[in-house]
């Protein structure tokens, strides 16, 4: 039972870190009053789903998904050989269209601060509330 | 791969999420969230996603964390939670 | 709320917890994601783009058009922040700050004031906190001609090694970000105005997309750049190559120019007068 479980935690120990991160961005965006901290638990869930995809590309015993095109030996490719490429490809422009929806984020915060002078949840609903 | 190194980072990952999301000012916040993604980033290179870390290294580390500052710079730097 | 959101965390959290034990075992060979689609790329990326760097293949040539819609929302990004951000009201005093280099005393000159122009003993400075740091002044512009030579190898050789438009262009915008950041916004808007920036993203934008409609008009499918072969006079394969540089090079203008974009109006709050 105690070997299971240790065996479980100890394989797939990428995947646990990956749901405590997922865990804890969410808490963040829900919990958390700041818009600032608001938008640090979106990218925090964000390069949480990443890390899952990047683990799941993970091939044991593969190398970096370059080939060595000098020499001999190009036409014989094992896919065994190399990590999954595919969830990097993908991971990628995910990371970047990331940065660009933070920019936009930052942009609709301090848009909001410079209409109502706060970035605090709560006094902003008060203040929506009065108008 | 080095097994206790990548554990090392792992638990320094989660520290820095935690870090970044309950410091009260939030220019520390932005710094640490900047450690976060530099933190992913290695874990990343230790998985073989050499172009991943790669942009990682320079978006989330870099780019983002000066927008977060400027954000800071220019609305409030203090929080109350 | 709060204990609401604990609740609906650890809710989830534990539902991907309660799934995880199903999954296959970390670096698993015959998982289902490294089975279907992946060793085809991985066995003939080689063989049909004379690509070794799999992911840059994957990414502009075989998933092309996923790419390319990347890159627009990117533009997409940037525009958003003008329309969000820019602001062309006056200013509420109208104040310039000078510092006299030999004491380091702040000058504020208020509107109609006499400016000391082109002074060789005054310097114009974003704020009043400006720190006058020599050794980041020199530092930054030592280092700015290596980092951005830099930028154009991880474009350029992005075939054969880690890397490609989307980290050249990073790294580029970033160089000009750390311009602005060592010495001031307005000579980084001199070199780059912030017009000509958004300019550039769009024409970056159109050199993907014209690519592919290259490729459409010589006979091909969209973003197949094996129907440049004629053009380019080189067999489809090389072709292949060459029409993925061209893409990477449409989407590094891009990213660069949207990165500092996003800069300018996150630092100046859509002002464009002083950064941080």
């Amino acid at each position: 039972m105690w070997d299971d479980f240790v065996r479980l935690a100890v394989a797939k120990a990428n995947y646990w870190i990956y749901i405590v991160l997922m865990c804890i961005g969410l808490w963040g965006m829900i919990v958390k009053g700041n818009l600032v901290k608001k938008i640090i638990g979106m990218n925090i869930l964000q390069t949480a789903i990443i890390l899952f995809y990047v683990s799941i590309a993970s091939k044991a015993g593969a190398t970096l998904p370059i080939i060595t095109h000098h020499g001999p030996g190009t036409d014989s490719i094992q896919a065994v050989g190399h990590i999954n490429p595919l969830p990097h490809v993908l991971m990628l422009t995910a990371i970047v269209v990331a940065v660009a929806t933070l920019g936009v984020a930052l942009a609709l915060a301090m848009r909001i601060h410079r209409d109502y002078g706060t970035l605090e949840e709560d006094e902003l609903l008060a203040m929506m509330r009065e108008k | 791969m080095i097994w206790q190194l990548e554990i090392i980072i792992l638990v320094l990952v989660v520290v820095c999420a935690v870090g970044a999301l309950a410091v009260r000012d939030l220019l520390g916040a932005a710094i640490l969230f900047g450690a976060y993604s530099f933190l992913m980033c290695l874990l990343w290179a230790i998985m073989g996603a050499v172009d991943v870390a790669f942009t990682e290294a320079s978006v989330g580390a870099g780019v983002s964390t000066v927008f977060f500052v400027a954000a800071v710079f220019r609305t409030s730097r203090r929080t109350r939670d | 709320m709060r204990r609401l959101g604990l609740i609906t965390a650890v809710l989830f959290g534990g539902l991907l917890a309660y799934a995880t034990p199903d999954f296959p075992d970390w670096g698993d060979p015959r998982s289902p994601a490294s089975t279907h689609v992946s060793p085809y790329y991985i066995q003939n990326s080689l063989a049909d783009t004379a690509v070794p760097n799999i992911v840059t293949a994957v990414l502009a040539d075989y998933r092309g058009y996923d790419t390319m819609f990347e890159t627009t929302v990117i533009f997409a990004a940037g525009l958003a922040c003008l329309f969000l951000l820019r602001n062309f009201g006056p200013r509420a005093v109208e104040s310039r700050l000078y510092r006299h280099r030999p004491t380091g005393i702040t000058l504020r000159i208020e509107q109609g004031g006499d400016l000391p122009e082109n002074s060789a003993e005054f310097e114009r400075i974003d704020s009043q906190w400006v720190p006058y740091d020599l050794i980041i002044r020199c530092a930054g512009r030592l280092v700015l001609p290596f980092i951005q030579l830099f930028a154009l190898y991880v474009v350029a050789h992005g075939h054969h090694s880690p890397g490609g438009g989307f980290q050249g262009g990073v790294i580029f915008g970033a160089a000009l970000i750390f311009y602005a950041l060592s010495h001031d916004l307005r000579s980084t808007l001199g070199h780059l105005p912030e017009a000509r920036s958004l300019i550039v993203a769009a024409v970056g934008v159109l050199i993907y997309v014209g690519t592919g409609v290259l490729c459409l008009l010589l006979g091909g499918a969209f973003l197949d750049y094996a129907a440049l072969a004629g053009l380019l006079g080189v067999d489809p394969v090389m072709a292949r190559s060459h029409g993925i540089l061209m893409v990477e090079i449409g989407v590094a203008l891009a990213v660069t120019t949207v990165m500092v974009s996003l800069y300018y109006y996150l630092a100046t709050a859509g002002r464009l007068d002083e950064g941080l």
